[in-house]
């Protein structure tokens, strides 16, 4: 099995932390499976368990982005093998609403990403952390409203342009979310 | 960093398992103790401790004595994946005295340690894990186990060998079997086989008794013809429909003279119980054995129901038991449990398009020639070509088709060596071929199976290392010349290091074995995973084998993987057992993830009733509010997130927390430091 390749992190660059929501039958099964097989994958993600991607209130990934999470992954069964029938296409629905908001909050979608990955993919859930932690890494810290000040060292020129400005009105809103 | 809200008052005690080097070789295992004592002592954590094995009866009474001692009211463990030992720590607690679901296990094993090189990095993850748990646990509260009874009901799903024997077993302890078989007879492959490896036994003197005694079996009610569309509930009170097909034939009345079979002028290929060499009629029982001794009427192909002629079967029945008029009905059965034996397919050799099959006559597959060797089969047990006369002088058996090639599938069938030496063996002794096994490696694992493979050498089989290339009937060498009409194998002779090409009669592909092609809809619904290639998933692959991810649902035989008839009987009589545990129990606990109306918050709007797909809302219009129905509800938290006015909840995985592992999973940064709460957020109630 190839493994995604994965960068060594450098001394003092920036390293994301990237927030995965996991369902408790299909991708947290991935991961699992990911670990028993010993397939490597990069240390940024961290991953909370629930029932069922349909669980996912839009609200836990503003308030992971309103904490400091670079990034959230979404993950879940494959269409037309959730476990509980069709939820999944329910958090499909969400997902897609959701990443317009953050997109319009000033987030780049590329923060906000699906992943859909059986029990058995554990390989493919591997090269999509893989994948996601080196896009995010390249994009550098969710730049707005002080988040850089708390976070770890911003790397060289890895701000986008405009974020920062456009975020305070919406971060305001964001934090009332998770009350 | 935040600290407990005021008023609550936990003491968390945290455990880390150095797992032996599994999580201590990659996590700085000491170094997290003294981390998460010093820096969660805010979030009420009194005691960190590490144990070399968490899971070890002296890492649990670490716990019990912590819970004795210190009055803990919160445990964490961070060790496995909560799949693996999530009961285990529950039951340490429970033991002490704690209710078992203010323990949560994070994972910094399969999560942490063993996907990950970089220690330091690892390390500052496994704390982000911890400080996840700990936050979460806070907002746990004592939950009581659901308790379900347990239907002593079970329900079989598939007639081969696997199910057969799970029903048997069951059945005999007494305890109601319903078996469901899509095709008109139980019996599945193995009743289409002459001779069984290595033994050489007869298949049928050993498989017809068992189908009789199922067929017979007071507590077995057989549904053959049968499908099962749909299965509802959880353990314990599942609810299956089966939908029988149309027979045409009441099954009450018909004696199983086979009168309306030797009248019925339609012949028809067997695609299924002779493999496509053979012809039954359009009204048929599969073979002289079938159970139930009750034929079909193929409905497509009878000459009544296209040209609406005929009735011939109508006319000769004795007991008037045909009924053209008969329609698919459905049944609703009430089980406790289900097995699943639902089988194999043959790969589809055609797909190997160089290896002729569909193309040259003389290409045989493996289900073909069972029941060419087999005495009841189509050419009662001869061994010819596709002309039905013609003896082969030689035969050729390629091992491994459509199995350890990238191209199809790249796991090893598992019985094929057996079956193309069993061949070898057949072909020696009903005619005087040579016989050519051409194969990549010969796997030998089982009992009595190398001292087979030492006899079929003995009897001068030829063995050619080496995955032939082509079968071809087209001469293309100078010395072929008199081989025409035959079959050259093109190989590479891996041992003797050349290019071969063998001329033979006869080619018999060593098939490999495939999921039924519809196993991704079985699977989905009964609300099991599959492996990518299509095979069901154990709840684990050691330890819990015929066990799947969904309670209450069990796997046998092939279903599973590829396997031989030994393995498949092992299967079925394991997942009786562990259903027969259960029914003797009578009762089972599950976790008590539901959601529930907060009816005072509810404003009726209604979203919530159309998203649950097990109807478990229901919506009171009088009092303008929903309620979820406990036992409908199967927990998966859909209604709970969309709920706009905050009124449904879910237990085990509420709102405040997941909100709670968010916020302490995002506490440490990437490089393990505190992170310090967003500025932003200052004031903002958590």
């Amino acid at each position: 099995m190839s493994a995604h390749p994965v960068a060594a992190p450098v001394d003092g660059a920036f390293e994301p932390v990237i927030l995965g929501f996991t369902c408790n039958w299909c991708s947290y099964r991935a991961a699992d499976l990911a670990g028993t097989a010993r397939i490597k994958y990069p240390p940024n993600v961290r991953l909370v368990r629930l029932m069922c991607s349909g669980r996912l209130d839009p609200s836990f990934i503003l308030s992971a982005f309103a904490q400091g999470a670079d990034a959230v992954l979404v993950s879940g069964c494959w269409p037309g093998e959730c476990h509980y029938q069709v939820q999944n296409l329910k958090a499909l629905k969400r997902f897609q609403l959701l990443r317009r908001v953050v997109t319009g909050l000033g987030i780049e979608p590329t923060r906000l990403q699906l992943v859909w990955a059986s029990a058995a993919e554990g390989q493919r859930l591997a090269n999509e952390i893989g994948r996601i932690t080196e896009e995010v890494r390249a994009l550098g810290p969710l730049g707005w409203g002080g988040a850089a000040a708390a976070g770890p060292p911003v790397g060289a020129g890895a701000e986008p342009p405009g974020v920062a400005s456009a975020a305070p009105p919406a971060v305001r809103d964001l934090t009332e979310v998770p009350a | 960093m935040s600290t407990q809200p005021a008023g609550r008052n936990e003491k968390v005690g945290v455990y880390i398992c150095h797992c032996g080097s599994n999580i201590a070789g990659t996590v700085d295992v000491e170094g997290v103790r003294d981390w998460a004592a010093e820096n969660l002592a805010g979030h009420g954590v009194v005691i960190a401790r590490d144990n070399k094995f968490m899971c070890s009866s002296t890492g649990q009474e670490l716990i019990e004595k912590d819970i004795a001692e210190l009055g803990l009211s919160r445990v964490v463990v961070a060790a496995c994946s909560p799949h693996m030992h999530e009961k285990t720590f529950r039951g340490a607690c429970e033991r002490a005295g704690l209710n078992p679901y203010l323990c949560e296990l994070v994972s910094i094993r399969e999560q942490v340690s063993w996907v990950h090189t970089d220690k330091a990095a690892a390390t500052a993850k496994a704390k982000a894990v911890i400080a996840g748990g700990v936050f979460r646990v806070e907002e746990h509260a004592p939950l009581e186990p659901i308790r379900v009874p347990i239907n002593p009901a079970t329900l079989v799903v598939g007639g081969g060998i696997a199910g057969i024997t799970a029903a048997l077993e069951l059945a005999d302890a007494g305890f109601p079997v319903h078996v469901v078989e899509r095709e008109p007879s139980i019996g599945g492959h193995m009743a289409m086989f002459d001779k069984t490896f290595p033994t050489l036994d007869c298949a049928a003197c050993i498989l017809t008794p068992k189908m009789n005694e199922v067929g017979m079996h007071p507590n077995v009610t057989l549904h053959t013809w049968s499908e099962v569309t749909d299965l509802s509930g959880y353990v314990g009170s599942f609810t299956a429909t089966i939908r029988h097909k149309a027979r045409y034939i009441k099954a009450d009345l018909c004696t199983g003279c086979g009168i309306c079979q030797e009248k019925c002028p339609v012949k028809v290929v067997d695609q299924v119980y002779e493999a496509g060499i053979g012809y039954r009629k359009s009204a048929y029982m599969p073979f002289p054995q079938a159970v139930p001794k009750v034929p079909v009427i193929d409905g497509p192909n009878c000459t009544y129901f296209s040209k609406g002629t005929c009735k011939a079967c109508e006319k000769f029945c004795p007991t008037g038991a045909i009924d053209f008029t008969q329609q698919d009905d459905e049944v609703k059965v009430e089980v406790g449990n289900v097995v699943l034996a639902t089988g194999f397919e043959l790969f589809d050799s055609r797909r190997i398009e160089q290896y002729g099959y569909g193309r040259l006559p003389n290409v045989f597959t493996s289900l073909e020639f069972e029941r060419m060797s087999n005495a009841a089969g189509p050419t009662n047990g001869r061994i010819v070509l596709r002309d039905g006369v013609t003896e082969p002088k030689s035969v050729g058996i390629i091992h491994c088709v459509g199995s350890r090639d990238r191209n199809y599938n790249a796991y090893c069938s598992a019985i094929c060596c057996l079956q193309s030496l069993k061949f070898a063996h057949l072909i020696g002794e009903h005619t005087d071929a040579t016989v050519h096994n051409f194969y990549i490696d010969v796997r030998t694992p089982g009992k009595a199976f190398d001292e087979f493979y030492q006899r079929v050498l003995e009897e001068g089989t030829i063995f050619v290392r080496g995955r032939p290339a082509e079968v071809t009937d087209a001469l293309r060498l100078p010395d072929e010349a008199d081989q025409e009409g035959r079959l050259i194998v093109q190989v590479e002779d891996s041992l003797a290091g050349m290019q071969r090409r063998i001329p033979v009669d006869m080619v018999i592909l060593s098939a490999g074995l495939e999921p039924p092609h519809d196993a991704k809809e079985t699977a989905h619904r009964f609300g099991i995973s599959c492996s990518s290639d299509g095979w069901v998933i154990e709840r684990h692959p050691k330890l819990d084998p015929v066990a799947t991810m969904t309670d209450g649902v069990f796997a046998a035989g092939c279903a599973l993987g590829p396997r031989d008839i030994p393995s498949s009987v092992a299967n079925g009589a394991a997942a009786a057992a562990r259903i027969l545990g259960r029914i003797q129990q009578k009762v089972m606990s599950l976790e008590p993830v539901r959601a529930s109306v907060d009816e005072s918050r509810c404003s009726g709007c209604r979203i919530c009733n159309d998203l649950c797909p097990y109807n478990a809302i229901l919506f009171h219009e009088d009092q303008m509010v929903s309620e979820v129905n406990a036992a409908l509800c199967q927990g998966c938290g859909t209604c709970v997130a969309a709920c706009p006015a905050g009124a449904m909840s879910g237990t085990g995985f509420s709102d405040a927390q997941v909100m709670a592992q968010i916020e302490g999973l995002l506490s440490v940064t990437a490089t393990g430091e505190q992170r310090l709460p967003h500025r932003l957020l200052e004031g903002v109630p958590a």
